[in-house]
């Protein structure tokens, strides 16, 4: 075979590749993805049965353990609204109230209840890089 | 004494950086070194290249005719460097 | 001293300044001298960084919390190796860290190559002092780690209790060191760019620059993903984390061009794929130094918000559309000299994994960075967590490892179909005879098939490095008639870039070994336990032996004693213990702020063995205690104020005993209030992990750091031989090869 086809054949194999690639992706991302909510989003936007990705401060006062649950109130940045969650499983150890964290979080079919998604809460690390924030 | 600490540290920053400015310039290497410089590497390179296709024919890697074609081909490129490194070194320009 | 820091990165500044300047203007007007001037900017550069350095470590050491820095990570009672290493978990102490490691690692590499690459050092040299003149201004207008406070504190606030660990400690200045080092190789791209040398000179200066950013790179991964496993209270060693990620992307970026580049150096080729990588790595590194302080994107590490976000945007822009532009100025020079002649070769092997790589680095980048992405097309941010990796980095993983196993077993240029038979044999049956024992071993890992294909890859890559072992030290004996262990020591120390080579994809088929079983097999179980009740795990019952209580002016530990049984037979004996430390936050109370949970942190009881790690952590928490604790507080809150007024009146020694006595006071009741804990234990949470084959990831990676030691080793100098060399005093040859090739270099034993 001139070796320019083969070239030209190597090229579109490769490119296809790469096309199938990042096209399966960028579907994956869209489809398999949470929308990222704070709390007061959660509230007037949060559809029931659906996960989103809460993100927001603890509300201090509002951590409670329920045998192996761990119940808390997760703040909005802006507005003085929070949510209730209930959270079955990992607990990164700076959690605590007053941190910023992130749960998946399913909305009860009633609205009223947040049910945190097994291993999904994450916590920042209390930060270095900026002055105390208030809680 | 911390404003002399700091006064001794700029001051023997400033004699050592600027030192070679204080020093008959020497002789700026040329163009034709820069190639040579350029040459050498590709020689070393080559070499590694003809020992890497040695160690390959004697782990299997490389059949005795492919061997030898490789080996013919590493030669006849590394000679052609050594020989552009003649000319180099002989007349720079 | 704070003042003499201060000055001191304000001459680094301007020395970096200087150094810029006179590195440019000496290159393009042919001025040596100024040349020199710029390189011994870098050297005074180092020397000025290690005395700031030096300044702030004493400032830590000597409890100096007049050093803002020193008052907010340390304390009296971190302990000292510590204290010296609390300088970098703040954001003032690594800028200083980067200039520091950038400075000393810039200088060792110009001192190598003071009289080489002479034209493309000086821009080389400029480019590394610009990374250095950013990082500093950084330090010295935004976050400076000489600020000091007129009323320091009696005591600093202490170290993060996460932090007090040794990985933790020694994990920063590795991951540094790997990223400066990649401003190397970054900066002599640009270099050589910039004056249109690109042929075999500045990939010799740099390819071992770019090795050791690996292995550096690679250890601060490691270390990482250690802490994460023995300190962290989740059981697991990657999270798929933004900034973990971050330190991800260059250190596969830079895997890909150290393999790529021996296709430029053989055959000419990838000339522009080597630069695109080499700076691609360069500004990832820079983007990790980003992420972990900006706050943009949500992870455990990202440390919270900070005002250095735009500086660090302008600096990623200028290094993309810098890398972008100059690429595109120098394509003509870029061209390859040679075409890839064969698939069947290890230059496609190289070039098929580099694809492999650069996808990985592709997906990460995606995926890490989606929720911005998202936010930017959709107006929402969308998270994607690991779920989203995995359907992706698997598969390309199994394609790396199998690429890792064939290209020690396939030749340059090309292989006859007779070759590969013969190459192929062993190491194929070892594959598949693996494949085929564990599909039907009984309990074996057929139920998970990603796992199962990854075990046979490896016993492909581990049959395929030994076998190229073993030929190549029967070819040294066949020349030498050494004994073996002398004839394989002589084999790599003559062959260190090949074996060392090879001794990495074997250390990298074992750490995915362990990754594949330890994440496809690993049972857990989370429960509530009092002392003598038990909980099974995988077959083994994990039981709560006894509460354990630990006391220190450090912390407050409580933990328990786990029994670990199988089949009714002893396993073994664990201790996992939660720590408290005490709070700075007035509002805690005198006795509360011993039991503060927002300053715990776990220890791991662990048991590992080659075959399964046993990984306990309790969840203790102090909320039975919390009616004493007030009571306590009530009491103190009460009591203090009237013993401090006393004491003020008192003579100094005289309060300082009164003072003192209050203390042991507060100190007895807060022992008497933590012994509650073991003389009337509650229900205390447990998380029990057990998993397989988790050494092997830490065996892997020390297998791959020793293949990186040796493919960096310095080798002895290629042996002029010039018995049979042309001379070069003779008059030049045609250039046109003869027919019958002159004798070049003795063949030496291999």
């Amino acid at each position: 075979m001139d070796p320019s086809r083969k070239r030209a054949i190597r090229l579109t194999v490769a490119l296809t590749a790469a096309v199938l690639l990042a096209s399966a992706l960028v579907y994956v991302s869209f489809t398999a993805g949470n929308k990222e909510f704070t709390a007061s989003q959660l509230l007037t936007k949060g559809k029931a049965g659906q996960t989103y990705e809460l993100a927001g401060t603890v509300l201090s006062g509002s951590v409670q353990r329920d045998g192996t649950t761990l119940l808390f109130r997760i703040r909005d940045p802006k507005l003085p609204v929070s949510v209730p969650v209930s959270y079955k499983g990992i607990v990164p150890d700076p959690f605590a109230a007053g941190r910023a964290v992130m749960v998946a979080v399913e909305k009860g079919a009633a609205g009223t209840t947040y049910i945190g998604q097994g291993n999904s809460l994450t916590t920042k690390c209390p930060s270095k890089y900026q002055a105390a924030a208030a809680s | 004494m911390q404003y002399l600490f700091v006064f001794v540290v700029l001051a023997g920053v400033l004699l050592f950086v600027t030192a070679p400015l204080r020093r008959a310039s020497s002789a700026e290497p040329s163009l034709a070194d820069a190639n040579l410089a350029e040459l050498e590497a590709a020689r070393e390179a080559k070499y590694r290249e003809l020992s890497d296709a040695d160690l390959d024919h004697r782990t299997g890697k490389l059949s005795d005719d492919d061997y030898e074609e490789i080996d013919r081909t590493l030669r006849g490129e590394a000679i052609t460097i050594m020989h552009d490194i003649d000319r180099a070194t002989i007349d720079p320009q | 001293m704070a003042l003499i820091g201060r000055a001191l990165l304000l001459i680094a500044l301007g020395t970096a300044g200087f150094g810029i300047w006179a590195s440019i203007y000496g290159v393009r007007n042919g001025r040596r001298e100024w040349v020199d001037a710029g390189r011994r900017s870098v050297y005074a550069l180092a020397a000025l960084a290690t005395i700031a350095f030096v300044i702030l470590e004493d400032a830590f050491w000597r409890n100096d919390f007049s050093f803002n820095v020193v008052a907010n990570h340390s304390s009296t009672t971190t302990p000292a190796f510590y204290k010296l290493a609390a300088a970098w978990s703040s954001q003032e102490g690594s800028l200083l860290l980067w200039v520091f490691l950038l400075s000393l690692w810039s200088s060792l590499m110009l001192f190598l190559v003071r009289k080489r690459a002479r034209e493309v050092t000086p821009y080389a040299t400029a480019v590394l002092l610009g990374f250095a003149a950013f990082f500093t201004s950084l330090a010295a207008f935004w976050a400076n780690p000489f600020s000091t406070s007129s009323t320091p504190p009696s005591e600093g606030a202490g170290l993060d209790p996460l932090l007090l660990h040794p990985t933790m400690m020694i994990h920063p200045p590795m991951l540094y060191s790997g990223y400066t080092l990649l401003t190397i190789p970054f900066a002599f791209a640009v270099g050589a760019l910039v004056t249109g040398r690109l042929g075999a000179e500045w990939i010799s200066l740099t390819r071992r620059f770019a090795l050791a950013a690996w292995l550096f790179l690679g250890i601060g991964i490691l270390l990482g993903a250690l802490w994460s496993y023995t300190e962290l209270g989740w059981g697991g060693y990657w999270a798929w984390d933004p900034v973990e990620n971050a330190a991800l992307m260059p250190w596969l970026c830079i895997t890909a061009f150290i393999h790529s580049i021996m296709i430029q150096e053989k055959r000419g080729m990838l000339k522009v794929w080597n630069v695109s990588l080499v700076l691609g790595a360069g500004t990832l590194s820079i983007l990790g130094t980003f992420l972990v302080r900006s706050g943009i994107l949500d992870s455990i590490h990202a440390f919270g918000a900070s005002t250095l976000g735009i500086p660090f945007v302008i600096l990623i822009a200028v290094m993309v559309m810098g890398s972008i532009g100059l690429i595109l100025w120098r394509r003509e020079e870029l061209r390859s000299d040679a075409r890839l002649e064969s698939l069947l070769s290890r230059e496609a092997v190289f070039l098929f994994q580099n694809l492999v790589l650069v996808g990985m680095v592709f997906v990460i980048f995606w995926v890490t960075f989606f929720p911005l992405i998202s936010q930017a097309l959709t107006g929402t941010k969308v998270s994607v967590g690991p779920p989203a990796f995995r359907p992706f980095i698997v598969p390309l993983a199994l394609i790396l490892v199998a690429l890792s196993g064939i290209g020690p077993i396939i030749a340059w240029r090309r292989v006859t179909v007779a070759n590969l038979r013969r190459n192929f044999a062993l190491p194929v049956a070892a594959g598949l005879v693996t494949l085929f024992v564990l599909l039907f071993l009984p309990g074996g890992p057929r139920s998970r098939p990603f796992a199962l294909i990854m075990f046979a890859l490896a016993a492909f890559v581990l049959t395929s490095v030994a076998q190229e072992l073993w030929r190549g030290v029967a070819a040294r004996r066949a020349m030498t008639h050494d004994p073996v262990p002398v004839a394989l020591v002589g084999l790599v120390r003559r062959n260190r870039r090949r074996y060392g080579g090879y001794t990495v994809h074997a250390g990298l088929a074992v750490l995915l070994v362990g990754v594949a079983a330890s994440s496809s097999f690993q049972h857990s179980n989370d429960v509530i336990l009092k002392p003598g009740q038990s909980a099974s795990v995988d077959g083994y019952a994990i039981r709560y032996v006894r509460p354990v209580e630990t006391i220190s002016s450090q912390k407050i530990g409580f933990g328990a004693v786990l029994d670990v049984t199988k089949g009714g037979k002893h396993v073994t004996t664990v201790t996992t213990v939660r720590n408290f430390y005490p709070s700075q936050n007035p509002n805690d109370g005198l006795i509360g702020k011993f039991f503060d949970t927002s300053n715990a942190d776990s220890e791991v009881g662990l048991d590992q063995n080659l075959r399964r790690n046993i990984w306990t952590v309790i969840n203790a928490q102090p909320t039975p205690l919390a009616s004493l604790i007030n009571k306590g507080n009530n009491v103190f809150a009460a009591y203090a104020p009237q013993v401090m007024t006393k004491a003020a009146k008192l003579p100094p020694a005289q309060a300082q005993a009164a003072m003192n006595t209050l203390w042991e006071y507060r100190d007895a009741a807060v022992s008497e209030i933590a012994h509650r804990f073991v003389t009337n234990p509650w229900p205390t949470e447990f998380l029990l992990i057990v998993a397989p084959l988790v050494s092997w990831i830490w065996i892997g990676a020390l297998i791959i750091g020793l293949g990186g030691l040796i493919a960096l080793w310095p080798v002895p100098s290629f042996a002029r031989r010039r018995a049979q060399a042309p001379s070069p005093a003779r008059p030049p040859a045609p250039p046109s090869p003869p027919a019958t090739p002159p004798r070049l270099p003795v063949r030496e034993p291999v």
